[in-house]
């Protein structure tokens, strides 16, 4: 068993992915591209969900988890801030796309930057104060922001109250796609393009001054601080980042769903999607993503074991937690962040 | 927002808030102490404390009391309760010493990341809730009435009933009793020097995993007395009263300063007290609210909680 937690696909992937020739990565690149985007087409009855359907679970909770997982894998992972109230920027996100869906005739493409920028500006208001703490005082900080905001929902008539807001405006088509007919595959294609411009941006910042500012960071802060790292400064960035990723994940689901309530904003998805990001492999961001897309399908590939679902899911938790304590697919060793290969 | 309700009804919420933050202090206790030796929050805990309330009543079907019983007479109903208390400790117990060994143990021996053992205790907390909403079928367990609840005294606008009273009396004996052990057992030295200094206290001849499932040992004892009372108080259960419970206790925990076992007590009163004069003036449904912006400012400006977090004064 011990060796289990030794086997690292990095090295055996990595070592092909470092001799290949530009032309064979980009092959690669837009075959794995291709293949995601046709998922949903493809009726593999291996791959297929009992009782709900494959294309709903691919939107919610695959696809929805792994936007999150990679927007939270920013804080938690790259500059190790515990978050456990990431739900809020979800939540803040999708309510903003829903009141200015209602009362504004913007549309879905003009909201997506206000719902990003609303989740920035709570990660500011909230970062600017609790980012000054650390460990475990932050973590318990985000889990009562996550709490707060629920609560407040539920509390504010102006907002739908407990009851929460219906009849949210689906984007309006595009490139031929229908949305808002209840088929949820136009969504996925339009969250899996989210998911790759996200990736695309974080991997370009991770190779620069704020890729190696985070790492010293989460290494060791005094360290960095001393070393004239702005700690402040980039964990704030990581915050606000990861915010508004969460926050245009909010909006997507808000669209789709097209009412909302508070409730679904609760504790148990922060906890869920911190579960994907260090089930995954904290800090890369393709351990990320097959943690993401693990936890959001096991539960429905697991639906033969109905109610018991859950209970198999925690202990699956925990046996996977022991045996490989660093995730799935965990991160380089000692990770030389910004060097050219 | 009517202020005057707090001047009117002063004595009454200070009594509710002293006996509800005695309930979170048995709870926070558990937190605390498992800080102190593990720099570990224990997400299961709460489901620890769930355990005992679901035990609690488990005992008194046993016994055949159901529903609204008659008053039973004084002697009767402390052997009765103290049977409680033994079985819901007991399992609580028990379930924070086997949490420890399957969910941390193997983790720590392999010096795993802290997140790595918070998601594990995650899972395992998933597991306990899940297993205790399936086999309640996400009922309401109800708790029968054994004690007669009228108000022995008052004082100004304050019932003292019996069950606060109990409340109160149990858990003060219980502070006494722990801090007995703490400071003054060989077991208290150990737990001590585990939370001082690890790798000194193993040089020192301490046995660092004896000490750490003994530590889990008393803060399931005490979350499992605390189900007792707070099954007495509040006279209901349902598999997710963990996390209302936790969530408070944990925040007390905090507010006190975490790894500090008189932190854990005052934060726990203050924040029974404040939560008490919050929902009162700004309505129940705030008070959760306000707890938290609370916390955030005491963090602000005393970021290691109230009384700063250590279970001794020499920590760096």
């Amino acid at each position: 068993m011990a060796d289990l937690s030794r086997f690292n696909p990095r090295e055996i992937f990595g070592n092909w992915w470092d001799q290949a020739s530009a032309i064979q990565r980009g092959i690669f690149r837009v075959c794995v591209i291709a293949l995601f985007y046709a998922l949903p087409l493809l009726n593999n009855p291996v791959i297929d969900t009992p009782e709900t359907s494959f294309q709903s679970v691919l939107f919610y909770p695959l696809i929805m988890f792994s936007l999150m997982a990679v927007g939270l894998n920013v804080v938690v992972g790259k500059s190790g801030i515990l978050d456990l109230g990431y739900v809020a920027f979800f939540a803040i996100g999708a309510y903003t796309h829903a009141m200015f869906g209602l009362k504004t005739g913007l549309n879905f493409y003009e909201i997506l930057p206000i719902a990003m920028g609303m989740a920035m500006l709570a990660g500011v208001i909230l970062g600017l104060p609790a980012l000054r703490l650390r460990g475990d005082y932050l973590a318990i900080i985000t889990l009562g922001f996550g709490e707060i905001v629920r609560i407040i929902a539920i509390n504010t008539e102006a907002i739908g109250g407990s009851a929460g807001l219906t009849d949210i405006p689906p984007p309006p088509s595009v490139l031929g796609l229908k949305f808002g007919s209840g088929d949820p595959r136009p969504y996925y294609w339009l969250t899996l393009t989210l998911v790759i411009l996200v990736i695309w941006g974080v991997l370009r910042l991770s190779h620069r001054k704020p890729g190696r500012a985070w790492e010293a960071i989460r290494q060791d802060e005094d360290v960095a601080e001393f070393m004239g790292v702005s700690t402040l400064k980039y964990k704030l960035w990581a915050f606000i980042i990861g915010g508004a990723v969460g926050g245009a994940a909010g909006a997507v689901y808000a669209s789709q769903i097209l009412s909302i309530q508070p409730e679904m904003f609760n504790l148990n998805l922060s906890i869920m999607i911190l579960a994907c990001v260090v089930f995954g492999g904290m800090g890369n961001i393709w351990g990320v993503i097959l943690g993401a897309v693990l936890l959001g399908y096991l539960p429905e590939k697991l639906r033969f074991l109905s109610d018991y679902r859950i209970i198999f899911f925690g202990l699956l938790m925990v046996v996977m937690m022991n045996l490989r304590p660093n995730g799935l697919l965990p991160r380089k060793k000692r990770e030389v962040v910004g060097e050219k290969k | 927002m009517d202020f005057s309700i707090i001047v009117s009804d002063f004595a009454a919420l200070t009594l509710d808030g002293l006996v509800v933050g005695a309930i979170y202090a048995l709870v926070a206790l558990g937190y605390t102490l498992v800080y102190g030796v593990l720099r570990l929050i224990n997400f299961a805990h709460s489901e620890i404390f769930m355990l005992g309330t679901m035990s609690a009543v488990a005992v008194t079907t046993l016994l055949g009391f159901t529903g609204y019983e008659d008053p039973l007479p004084t002697f009767k109903f402390f052997a009765v309760f103290l049977l409680i208390a033994f079985v819901a400790s007991l399992v609580s117990g028990a379930a924070a010493v086997l949490l420890e060994i399957v969910a941390y143990r193997r983790l720590r021996n392999r010096g795993a990341s802290r997140l790595s053992s918070l998601i594990s205790a995650i899972g395992a907390s998933f597991f306990l809730t899940e297993v205790a909403r399936i086999a309640t079928g996400s009922k309401n367990l109800d708790f029968p009435r054994m004690l007669d609840k009228n108000s022995v005294f008052q004082i100004s606008t304050a019932y003292f009933t019996a069950d606060k009273l109990l409340v109160l009396g149990g858990a003060i004996l219980i502070f006494f009793a722990l801090n007995r052990v703490i400071n003054h057992t060989k077991l208290g030295l150990g737990i001590r020097a585990v939370s001082q200094d690890e790798r000194t206290s193993v040089l020192m001849g301490v046995n660092v995993n004896q000490v750490i499932s003994y530590t889990f040992l008393i803060g399931g004892i005490l979350a499992g007395l605390g189900s007792a009372f707070y099954m007495v108080f509040y006279e209901t259960t349902k598999s997710n009263v963990g996390f209302l419970v936790g969530i408070s206790a944990f925040t007390a925990a905090v507010l006190g300063g975490i790894g500090n076992v008189k932190g854990a007590l005052l934060g726990s009163f203050v924040l029974g007290l404040f939560q008490q004069y919050t929902a009162a003036v700004l309505g129940y449904n705030w008070r959760d609210v306000v707890t938290f912006v609370v916390l955030v400012l005491v963090l602000l400006v005393k970021p290691t909680g109230l009384l700063g977090e250590t279970l001794q004064k020499a920590r760096v």
